[in-house]
Order: C-alpha cells, then structure tokens, then sequence
C-alpha cells in the first residue's frame, strides 16, 4: 500500500508538476521552493541543520500550504487588505494614506525584530506605532484579529525571502537575553524551549511531531484554533503547556525570546502565511 | 456536620491529595537515585497506576514513552525510552525515584520530577507549591511499572 501510494505521487509529481506532500516533500507555491532545510547559522552550538515547521506537518497540513486557495489564511489577509484602506483615528488616515502599496514591505519580516533608538521593535510595535503616532487611533492589542491580520498581510510580502535578522552590534544584548531564556528551564514540568526543539525535534510528544519551533512561517494559520496565531501567542501557548506562567505578549522577554528565535531561523524562507496543525 | 466530613473525606481519598502519613516532598530521601521506602508507608495499586500513566493531566507518561502494554492507545511519545520491561531493569526503589525526580538518576533529563514541590521558575500559579503526583499516585504508577516484564 505504501509503494503503491509512493508511485502514484511520483507519477503525479512526473506528469504534471503536481505538487505533493510528504516527509522529503519540497514546499512549493505558483513555481516558487521555498528554502524549508539549510545549514544552521553559524552562531548555532547545537545543531547542524536548520528545518522549517513545514517540514513536520503531516501530509493533508502540508498539502494547505502548497496552493494559496487551499489556504485559510488568505481570508484573514483579504481582510487585512480591506483594513488597509480604512480610515481610522483623528488625523482621518489609513494605511493606504501614507504607504503607496503593501507590496513596498518586502524584506521587513525577514528582517525583524530589530533594534530602533536603542530598542528592540517588532512588526506589532511598528503597526502600532503607526496607529498612535500618525493616525491618532487606538493601538491595536498584540495579538488581536486586526494585528494578527495585519502584521500577516505585512509579512507575507516577505514571502520566499530568506530569514535573516541581525544579532550583533546594539542587537547583541537584546540576542543574548532571548538567548537565555531560550535555555531556561521554566514551570512545573521544568523544560526549557531547547528540551523539546533542540533536542527532540523529529520525535513525537504524544500526538505532536515535534519541530524545531521556528518562526519563518509567522504569522500563521492553525487549523487548531482556525484563526492567525502570532509568534507571541505560540510562545504563550508552549510555555502555558509546560505549566510557566508565560510572559505578556509585547513583552521585552518575548521580544528578546522572538529576536533569538527567528535568528535560529536565518536562511530559511519566511512562508507567511503558514498553516500548521 | 458528619456526613459533610465523609462526603470531604471521600472528595480527598478520590482526588489523592497527601495523607498524613505520607513523605512530603521535601523529606524524601535519594540513595543514588533510588528511594527505597514507599512514600505512603504501602503498596500501590497497579490498575490505578495504569490509568494515571495514560491520564494527559496527571502522568502523562505515555506523551514521552512508548509501552506496549497500552496498545490500545494512540499516540505513543518517543521522547524517553520505551518502557516495555522496565520492571525487569529497575528495581522498585529505582523506579520511585526515577518517577519521583528523574533529575536524581539522569541529572539533565526532559523528563519532568513528578514528586517535587519546590524550586520551579515561573510555575502557573494553581501548580504553585504542588508536585504533579501524590504520594499515593506515585506509588501506584511505581506498582505498574513493576508489571511491565520483559517478553
Ligand atoms: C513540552 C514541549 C515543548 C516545549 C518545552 C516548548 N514547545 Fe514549542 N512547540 C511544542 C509543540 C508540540 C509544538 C507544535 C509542533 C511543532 O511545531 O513542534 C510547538 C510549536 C512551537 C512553534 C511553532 C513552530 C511552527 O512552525 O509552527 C514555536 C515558534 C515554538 N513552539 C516555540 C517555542 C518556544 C520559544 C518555547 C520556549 C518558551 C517552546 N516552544 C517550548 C512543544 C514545546
Ligand atoms: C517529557 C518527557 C517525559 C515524560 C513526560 C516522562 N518521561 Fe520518563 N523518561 C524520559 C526520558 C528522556 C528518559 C531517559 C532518561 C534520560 O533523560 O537520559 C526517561 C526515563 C524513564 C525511565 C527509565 C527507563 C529506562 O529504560 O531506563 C522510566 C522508568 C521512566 N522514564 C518512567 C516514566 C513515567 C512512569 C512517567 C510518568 C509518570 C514518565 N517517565 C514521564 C522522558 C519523559
């Protein structure tokens, strides 16, 4: 049964280009491969290869992701498009007000967080600060369905790029304090990120096959909840998991703890927006 | 006023929360690892030590080990060992403390201490000053895995 199956998606794969899931299965979307294995950046102690999220999913999640109509996420970005060009706030502005096309955000997610006047900024601190500053509208909550929403349409214009935040010069103390807390054990289970990650990536933890917790895919759509989930919210919901009061989305932890995560994911393709289970 | 005290009692008894007589966390004694008296002064109950082992909000076991002995149930974890026999390689005190600190026998293990109430970093505050097991929970879990005999 095995074989046969194997065949016939070779057969598919062969006579038209067909894109088909699986363990060795290549993300792929309108032509475009994304870049789901690499080496791992150089400031990685432990662990040689570097593998998106994707690449664990099982073969009816990862076969979502292959076609942008068989995409949930889209919905949420249409959205997201509509909020664009809504006006909101005092100053009478929307987004379309002051940025000529989402298209110009091209090579921010790959790139972010990064460091602004001395602080560590996320793509939610810089929707917001749009908001406060020049529309005189109310910030958004972190992980709200507008946010959530909107720093996903953002994001996806990043889409097929290669991760590649920067972790040194003013970014080094904010890299070396998500780095710790990377490597703390924390709650009543006492794990750390690294326990499941780093060292178990590939295994099952009961019904879940474990991946190295990347963030290439953020934000995301999780057919668990059925809604975009950000990268803070994933990181609450781990650390809920192993009984740690988590840190507040927005929060200089998670901030720190996002910097270092995407940067364990630089040279992967951010693939805005993902689907995982 | 008495039936209310049994009606309590029996609440306790079913939930498993800490008897008198039992070795609180903080007192428990490690011999390399092992512990070799039984943390409520009797035997567990294997069948009892079974269902916590599968139970996703108490042991949880089976989220980390593979078991053969629960077939039956999906999803088995690959995280620790397989567990088939372990009651041939350990011995009773081994396997209680194995359970009870596993950081006692395999100092930097994933696997969680389930008979431990202190020294956590952040725990949720309703786990705060908790183990995730009772004395009588472990013993039963420890009584199960004795069950567990090569071939
Ligand atoms: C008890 C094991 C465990 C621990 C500890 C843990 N996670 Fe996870 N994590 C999971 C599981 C299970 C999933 C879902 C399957 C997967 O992608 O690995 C997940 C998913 C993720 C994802 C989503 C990956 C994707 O591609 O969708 C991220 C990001 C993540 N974790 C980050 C973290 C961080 C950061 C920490 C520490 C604060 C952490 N995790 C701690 C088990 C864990
Ligand atoms: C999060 C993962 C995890 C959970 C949950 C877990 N364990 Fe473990 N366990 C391990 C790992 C990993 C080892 C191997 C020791 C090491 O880390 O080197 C282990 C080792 C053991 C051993 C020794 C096995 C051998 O063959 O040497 C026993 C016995 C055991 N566990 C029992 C249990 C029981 C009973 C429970 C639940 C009450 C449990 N474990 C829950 C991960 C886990």
């Amino acid at each position: 049964m095995r074989t046969l199956l194997a065949s016939v998606g070779i057969a598919a794969l062969a006579l038209s280009g067909a894109a088909s899931a699986g363990e060795d299965a290549v993300l792929s979307v309108d032509g475009e491969v994304f870049v789901t294995e690499a080496a791992a950046p150089d400031h990685l102690e432990n662990v040689d290869t570097i593998y998106s999220g994707w690449v664990f999913r099982t073969d009816e999640t990862q076969e979502l992701q292959l076609d942008d109509f068989d995409n949930p996420s889209f919905i949420f970005l249409d959205q997201a498009l509509d909020t664009w060009e809504t006006v909101d706030g005092s100053e009478g502005k929307s987004c379309a007000s002051c940025h000529d096309d989402v298209e110009d955000f091209a090579g921010l997610k790959s790139t972010l967080p990064r460091v602004e006047n001395g602080e560590l900024v996320t793509l939610t601190n810089l929707v917001n600060e749009c908001r406060t500053e020049r529309m005189g509208a109310e910030a958004w909550k972190y992980s709200g369905a507008d946010m959530s929403a909107m720093t996903a349409l953002i994001a996806h214009q990043s889409r097929g790029m290669a991760m590649s935040v920067a972790i040194d010069g003013d970014a080094a103390p904010f890299f070396e304090k998500g780095k710790e807390l990377y490597y703390t054990r924390v709650g009543q289970l006492d794990m750390a990120c690294a326990n499941c990650h780093e060292d178990n990536y590939g295994n099952m933890i009961r019904a879940d096959h474990l991946s190295q917790g990347q963030t290439n895919g953020f934000p995301l759509y999780r057919l668990k909840n059925a809604k975009i989930n950000t990268t803070h919210g994933r990181f609450k919901g781990c650390m809920s998991n192993i009984r740690a009061t988590p840190f507040k989305e927005g929060s200089p932890e998670f901030k720190a703890l996002e910097l270092y995560v995407a940067s364990r994911g630089n040279g992967l393709s951010v693939e805005t927006p993902a689907v995982r289970n | 006023m008495k039936r209310l005290s049994l009606i309590a009692g029996i609440a306790v008894l079913s939930a498993g929360i800490a008897s008198a007589e039992d070795v609180m966390p903080a007192k428990v004694m490690f011999d390399d690892g092992a512990i070799n008296a039984s943390l409520t002064g009797m035997t567990g109950n294997p069948e009892e030590g079974a269902k916590i082992f599968m139970n996703r909000k108490l042991g949880n076991c089976l989220a980390c080990h593979m078991n053969a002995d629960m077939e039956e149930q999906p999803f088995h974890g690959e995280v620790g060992p397989a567990l088939d026999g372990v009651g041939d390689r350990w011995s009773e005190a081994e396997l209680r403390g194995i359970v009870s600190n596993s950081k006692e026998m395999f100092p930097d293990t994933i696997m969680p201490s389930f008979y431990r109430d202190t020294g956590f970093t952040r725990s949720l505050e309703k786990f705060e000053g908790k183990s995730i097991l009772s004395a009588q929970q472990v013993e039963d879990v420890v009584a199960y895995l004795l069950t567990l005999k090569e071939s």
